[in-house]
């Protein structure tokens, strides 16, 4: 973005569902989508009398994610209560961390592949636990004044991780939400699903502008309602202008103005400004007293940092340097999850020939997840059954076009690669044969010998279209280089 | 004697040798709320027929000969802030005058295992806030030894009922002194438990780090049986401590040797009744004779207790207290009527704001909404350092004093009051005089320590005085003891209160 009038600075705020079976601080299940207020308890719902007590599950599901995210875990945390009314927060407070996070000072390394930006350390300030509210309904849409509570969800465990304002352009928001998902994925700690909420982005964003009086910033804006990657995107991209526009309008700069909330509307594809939240200045924080304090040992946090699996970061390395893939190869095996990793390593392992197995597993079989919408877990083609297709390739038995055509009657009937090669009436030809219509296709066509002699070896193509007419079985890659061979020799 | 008039103790071992049913013992005690309570008003709901139907079913599992709990057939009455299922659980409330919880507090599930009685609910300040139960939303408690006075409070309507013999035990909840100081002013005993001795789960939380329930009764023994039934340690309050509870009720009538008290000089001269003061150095003398030292120590930090005291129980009411905002359960205030009010006064608040400020204003009472506002207003930016922080602080340098004074000496002996009962409206309109009720007790709960109250003589006028034993944590063995031996050589504990 060096030739744009500004730069774009970014810190998000990304909340995370841990995936536990209860709640933070009841046993009520997490379990999303069932009828409303079904899935609610006394302490739930804030009744009387009612006492929190910890899942200690979702702290260590919040600990791990916060280990993998290089975070330093503190021996010693608290749990303190941020006080606001609303109607789906029953108790008047959500019990979250203030000043002793769970975690702190961590960071997450992105990257494009497209070169769409400078590989970039983004840094996390921290890591906390915190309730979730429950839902509002409102039903104004319908000409009702009725408002609507859903508590199903009030109490389900939330990771906060926020990051520093580390982030210069939208992809790179983009590309922190997508590789700290992947992450979680990895991690298996939570559903993800932006849709479903289970994974929310709010992003601080202002502008550095460079002026003849130096540099500016413009006053902060926190967006909201970004429930997808490509909103998360958008919203960025148009906040940052309409920040421009009215920079340039106003000459208002940080400090002159409030924190505003503006929410992403993704149908008109514009930010819009929030009503200011109750009293939201002042949350008046302070400690949780039917909560105690939570101390956790070096040896417990180590014991944690055992069930950490292999990143996405560092498998990614692992499919360069040791299995000789490309970066973008690697990278979109390991962008669609630990699933088709698995995949490609056992099929590497059966082929032994890691680059036509990546090539495969990027090619074909992802195609195919895509197509028919499946998961690798789904996909019916085991690593073997398709490394004995690939080893018909290595072998010269079958070409990449006929390959295909194997791959996608195996997927249909699950059979082997060598029962479609015989059921398709696929020979091998015999290599004397071929090299004698080879010699005989030449003699019939002294122009393509010129063309190849004069050095357009391309025009060999002409012959391999005439032996596929006389025998269908030939290997168009072989029949190319014998042709190439004897005109050579000539 | 009449039944009523016996000790639980000895009620129990009436019931248990057949001589009286529960049946009847709980009639009468029916019988004695019918005649004495409109003119002490200690119970804000008596009853009378799922106590009686307990009472049968308990006469019938004893008669068959099923194993009974500690406390099969005695009834028992039951302070309003303790959730009972689909019982209304007011808290001395409008905001909750319609509320039934749909779950039993940890105690009340102990209760009705240990085969008590439920004979009612006991009156109290709202929320437990005040010391003469005159903030009750619904009426006041009189003093059964003088009616045209207060029974101290939160607890007013646990300590009276007991001092009037309409229940031989009941339960009350002790923030700043509400179990301690009603006993004191109603000549009854009252123990305040250590911080995690008993569970809060189901007490309608005032101050969540300060609450602690305790039992009432007329005598140290009885105290010492009800406590063993309440104590233990709840996986469902996580600041409940998991340590074995000790068979109270058979140690308590053994004198412990060797008592070193501690004596705080402080506690006497100014400001203090001269009645009171003498009749507690009389009670330092009593144990002086049963072969107890007596130590003077110091509890250097215990002048900011009252102010201390007054920081973080407001500021942690003012959250507790933020969930009764009519949108959930309890008093809501009525659509129209807010709708029609923004109207009239074009005020941009929108409806819900204005149906919480109503809502609040309307359910809540004066003194639960000066605290609300004295809580949020410590909790406030800016001022969270001056005063929530700080207060934090000399609440560490009180326990800091307490460990300390207990390296020295067993207990601590003193007065639980300044003054004896005064009358009703007195201090009504002085919230400060009212504050200072709690003077010699509110530390004990700042520290987590535990503390009784035991009758230790009579004013002139024939008003109770009380004495307050406090001790180190989980040391209520020990206080039970030292209670007892005191009541064993006094009759303080005998007299009984003409109701007028």
């Amino acid at each position: 973005m060096s030739d744009a009038a500004y730069d774009i600075v970014i810190g998000l705020e990304v909340h995370v569902q841990l995936k536990t079976n209860t709640k933070l601080f009841c046993r009520c299940s997490t379990e999303f989508g069932n009828p409303p207020n079904t899935q609610t308890c006394p302490v739930c719902l804030g009744m009387p009398g009612s006492l929190p007590v910890m899942n200690s599950k979702a702290y260590f599901l919040g600990m791990k994610t916060a280990l993998a995210l290089n975070c330093r875990i503190p021996n010693y945390t608290k749990w303190d209560r941020k006080n606001y009314f609303y109607p789906d927060l029953p108790k008047g407070y959500q019990t979250s961390q203030f000043d002793l996070p769970m975690s702190e000072e961590g960071y997450l390394d992105i990257k494009s592949t497209k070169d769409e930006f400078e590989p970039r350390r983004v840094r996390i300030i921290r890591a906390h636990l915190e309730e979730d509210a429950g839902k509002s309904m409102h039903d104004e849409a319908a000409g009702r004044a009725d408002s609507r509570i859903d508590l199903n969800r009030t109490g389900t465990p939330l990771l906060e991780i926020v990051s520093y304002p580390d982030m210069r352009s939208a992809v790179e928001a983009k590309a922190y939400m997508q590789e700290l998902r992947l992450l979680l994925t990895y991690l298996d700690v939570s559903d993800c699903n932006m849709q479903e909420g289970s994974l929310r982005c709010d992003a601080n964003v202002n502008l550095h502008i460079p002026t003849d009086d130096g540099m500016i910033a413009t006053p902060i804006v926190e967006i909201k309602n970004m429930n997808s990657f490509r909103s998360v995107e958008r919203g960025i991209t148009y906040e940052a202008k309409r920040q421009y526009d009215v920079w340039k309008e106003t000459g208002k700069v940080l400090g002159e103005l409030p924190k505003q909330t503006r929410g992403w509307d993704d149908s008109a594809q514009v930010t819009r400004s929030q009503r200011e939240k109750e009293e939201s200045a002042d949350y008046r924080y302070f400690p949780c007293p039917d909560l105690v304090p939570v101390v956790v040992t070096d040896e417990q946090i180590e014991e944690v940092r055992k069930e950490i699996v292999e990143l996405p970061a560092m498998l990614r390395e692992r499919l360069e340097s040791d299995f000789g893939l490309t970066t973008y190869t690697a990278d979109v095996i390991v962008n669609q999850g630990r699933g088709l990793v698995d995949y490609f390593l056992k099929l590497a392992e059966v082929s032994e020939d890691n680059k036509l197995a990546g090539n495969w597993v990027q090619g074909e079989v992802l195609r195919t997840l895509n197509e028919l919408e499946i998961t690798v877990d789904e996909f019916n083609i085991s690593p073997e059954q398709l490394a004995g297709l690939l080893k018909l390739i290595q072998s010269g038995d079958l070409d990449s076009s006929k390959a295909k055509s194997v791959f996608a009657v195996m997927l249909e009937s699950g059979k082997s690669a060598a029962d479609v090669v015989d059921e398709m009436g696929i020979e091998k030809v015999d290599q004397g044969e071929l090299e004698d219509l080879c010699r005989q296709l030449i003699e019939r066509n002294q122009r393509v010998v010129d063309d190849v002699k004069s050095g357009n070896e391309k025009a060999v193509g002409a012959l391999i279209g005439q032996a596929k007419k006389e025998n269908p079985n030939v290997n168009p890659g072989q029949v190319r280089q014998i042709c190439l061979d004897i005109i050579n020799d000539m | 004697m009449s039944i009523i008039q016996k000790s639980a103790t000895e009620q129990l071992a009436l019931l248990q040798s057949g001589e009286i049913t529960s049946v009847e013992l709980t009639q009468a005690y029916l019988e004695r709320i019918n005649a004495v309570d409109t003119s002490v008003g200690a119970f804000l709901r008596v009853e009378s027929e799922t106590a009686l139907a307990q009472a049968v079913k308990i006469d019938r599992k004893r008669k068959a000969g099923e194993s009974l709990g500690k406390l099969a057939g005695l009834p028992v009455a039951i302070k309003d802030i303790l959730c009972t299922i689909n019982t209304p659980t007011t808290c001395g409330s409008r905001m909750l005058e319609n509320f039934a919880p749909p779950y039993n507090a940890t105690v009340v599930e102990k209760l009705l295992a240990a085969d008590a009685v439920i004979l009612g609910r006991t009156n109290m300040d709202e929320f437990a806030m005040g010391s003469s139960t005159e903030n009750s939303a619904y009426h006041p408690t009189y003093n059964p030894w003088d009616t045209s006075r207060i029974p101290g409070g939160s607890s007013g309507g646990a300590a009276a009922c007991v001092s009037a013999d309409m229940a031989p035990l009941s339960v009350g909840t002790d923030t700043g002194g509400s179990i301690r100081q009603p006993a004191a002013l109603c000549g009854c005993v009252g123990l305040k438990p250590t911080y995690g001795r008993v569970s809060r789960y189901g007490l309608i939380a005032f101050a969540s780090s300060l609450d602690q329930i305790g039992p009432l009764a007329k005598t140290v023994e009885d105290a010492a049986l009800l406590m063993e039934v309440l104590a233990g340690y709840d996986p469902l309050d996580s600041t409940s401590v998991n340590i074995p509870v000790p068979a109270y009720s058979e140690s308590v009538g053994k004198p412990l040797e060797n008592l070193t008290l501690g004596v705080v000089e402080h506690h006497f001269g100014e400001g203090i009744d001269p009645e009171i003061e003498s009749a507690v150095k009389q009670a330092i003398a009593i144990y002086e004779s049963l072969g107890a030292s007596i130590k003077n120590i110091e509890l250097p930090h215990a002048d900011y207790g009252i102010a201390t005291y007054y920081i973080i129980a407001p500021c942690e009411a003012s959250s507790n207290l933020a969930r009764y905002d009519g949108a959930h359960y309890g008093y809501r205030v009525d659509q129209a009527e807010v709708l029609a009010e923004l109207a009239e006064d074009g005020s941009d608040e929108g409806p819900l704001v204005r149906m919480y400020r109503k809502t609040r204003s309307q359910g809540f009472g004066a003194e639960v909404q000066r605290r609300i506002m004295l809580g949020t207003y410590a909790l406030s930016e800016g001022y969270y350092d001056a005063f929530y922080l700080k207060a934090q602080k000399v609440r560490r340098l009180i326990r800091k004093d307490y460990d300390q004074a207990f390296e020295q000496v067993d207990m601590i002996i003193g007065p639980v009051t300044a003054n004896p009962a005064f009358a009703k409206g007195e201090k009504a309109s002085d919230p400060m005089a009212m504050y200072l009720e709690d003077l010699y007790t509110v530390t004990a709960n700042l520290a987590g320590v535990a503390g009784i109250s035991l009758p230790c003589g009579f004013t002139e006028n024939g008003l109770p005085i009380g004495l307050q034993l406090q001790a180190a944590p989980f040391q209520e063995e020990k206080l039970l003891r030292a209670a007892q031996m005191f009541q064993n050589a006094t009759d303080f504990h005998t007299r009984r209160p003409e109701i007028s």
